[in-house]
């Protein structure tokens, strides 16, 4: 038979940084960096459904790559540059919705809204490193992460307008071609 | 889920990895590595898997990138992701080895692939891994590193069964070494969902005659048909006779595959199913390899 033990919870100071401010906690060893983000942070945008890696609402961007914040301890995201749905927002405090956000609202891309912050970082990550994504692309990534009520057409339309608009204005000013 | 309590530990170097490994087993623990975690914190989330030390190995210095070495070989640090594979600029992995970078795309998810390491895919041993395939059917070597010093262990050798290496519990893997270029390989899977682990994959590398019009050997590998990555003498056979490239070689090497194997039913697909898609499989890389 197992020995009962009551051990201290093994416990780590932690500073993180997410979406460009440094946050110092105290979290368990075992505390996820989406429960950390969550519970310590305060920052619920970010979701948590399977816990397993499969249905991506959890999706945050560490050091501008889209990675599953499920699957990675918060003690792991030291030293890296997190960030979150809440950085989406512009305008003055972040209040008003950014460029993608919007492309999600006039596409129709979401009903309930549960995935629609792990989609909202997953293109933000995707079209960062390849801003000339084609739409075949746009489908193959979004194929990463589970929506049970919207389908994907509308979603892939968003990601693909918001591409196409970002490559417009870079173009009006004047850095293509 | 949440995971069961661990003790966490950052690692600064191999040697102080290996010896921390070595006292905390040697002590009645069970200390695991983490890397990049995809398949780690997927199980301690489930807890399937309850260490109860994690040795962070990210920041080990050295263990990350693409080299190719003076005789040809091209070593891959453990720690270079599936995403740092994928996007590796075309000269880095010349001809001979855009069979690896091409493979990427059926490792999981970008999300996953961009934290996922090649390390952590050979050390964690999914009998349908991608990695695990390449390094069987391109003779790779993986390094280990413990206590007393390096070793290099042969894929076949490596392997031992269902997620099971010959890794010793106080070695980290630093790094694979791909051999010799396989410039005709190509590597093909089935899966019910694109992302998920395979149902069957089949990957083949091929020795073609100069013109590129007839083959004169070649190798054939298949994960999911077994415990462990295989590979196929009997398929291999058929294309050591040799014969012009075309859609008449491939059906006889598939045939040949599909004959050859003997694998598990299971909720992804029956027995005979995956005799089917291995035959489909094997056809299709074949095609693929030669077109390259
Ligand atoms: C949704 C999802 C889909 C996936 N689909 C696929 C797929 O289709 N194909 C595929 O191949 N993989 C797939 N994976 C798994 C993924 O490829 C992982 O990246 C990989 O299996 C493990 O790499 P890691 O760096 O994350 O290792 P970790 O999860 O950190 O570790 C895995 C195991 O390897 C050990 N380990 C790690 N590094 C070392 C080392 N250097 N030396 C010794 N031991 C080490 C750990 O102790 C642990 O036992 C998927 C994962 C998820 C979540
Ligand atoms: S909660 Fe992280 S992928 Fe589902
Ligand atoms: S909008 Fe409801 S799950 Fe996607």
């Amino acid at each position: 038979m197992s020995e009962i033990t009551h051990q201290p919870p093994d416990q780590q100071l932690l500073s993180l940084s997410v979406n460009g401010e440094r946050h110092e906690l105290l979290a368990e060893s075992r505390r996820t960096l989406v429960d950390a983000l969550r519970h310590d942070l305060g920052l619920t945008g970010t979701h948590v459904g399977c816990e397993h890696g499969i249905c991506g609402a959890c999706t945050v961007l560490v050091d501008g790559a889209p990675a599953r914040a499920c699957l990675m301890f918060a003690a792991q995201a030291e030293g890296r540059e997190i960030r979150t749905v809440e950085a989406l927002g512009e305008g003055p405090g972040g209040r008003e919705l950014g460029d993608l956000q919007r492309a999600f609202t006039e596409h129709h891309a979401l009903q309930c809204g549960f995935c629609t912050p792990g989609f909202l970082m997953l293109a933000e990550g995707f079209l960062a490193e390849r801003p000339d994504a084609t739409k075949e692309e746009i489908r193959e990534v979004v194929a990463a992460n589970l929506c049970r009520c919207t389908g994907y057409q509308t979603i892939v339309e968003a990601i693909d307008d918001c591409a196409a608009r970002r490559r417009a204005s870079v173009c009006e000013e004047g850095s293509c071609g | 889920m949440k995971p069961a309590p661990f003790t966490y530990h950052r690692a600064r170097d191999l040697d102080g990895t290996a010896k921390l490994l070595a006292e905390l087993a040697g002590s009645g623990g069970e200390p695991k590595i983490i890397a990049g975690g995809q398949s780690l914190v997927a199980m301690m989330n489930f807890r399937l898997a309850r260490p109860d030390h994690l040795v962070d190995i990210s920041g080990v210095e050295g263990l990350r990138g693409l080299r190719t070495d003076g005789e040809g070989a091209l070593h891959i640090g453990a720690l270079t992701t599936h995403h740092e594979v994928e996007t590796a600029p075309g000269p880095l992995l010349g001809p001979g080895f855009a069979v690896l970078r091409d493979a990427m795309r059926w490792v999981g998810h970008l999300p996953i692939r961009t934290r996922g390491t090649v390390g952590g895919s050979l050390a964690h041993a999914d009998a349908t891994a991608e990695w695990c395939l390449l390094a069987v059917l391109l003779d790779a070597e993986m390094v280990a590193h413990g206590p007393a010093g390096q070793r290099r262990v042969a894929a076949r050798d490596f392997f031992l069964g269902y997620y099971s290496t010959a890794l010793e519990e106080d070695e980290v893997l630093t790094e694979a070494v791909f051999p010799r270029p396989a410039p005709h390989a190509a590597l093909t899977e089935f899966a019910q969902r694109h992302g998920d682990f395979a149902t069957v994959a089949a990957a083949v590398a091929l020795d073609l005659t100069p013109d590129g019009g007839g083959v004169r050997g070649g190798r054939v590998a298949l994960g999911g048909v077994d415990a462990l990555p295989v590979r196929v003498p009997e398929a291999e056979a058929v294309l050591a006779e040799g014969g012009r490239a075309g859609p008449a070689l491939y059906e006889a090497v598939a045939t040949a595959a599909a004959r050859a194997v003997d694998p598990p039913g299971d909720a992804n697909g029956s027995p005979e199913y995956r005799r089917g898609l291995t035959r489909n499989l094997v056809a299709r890389a074949c095609e693929e390899a030669v077109s390259r």
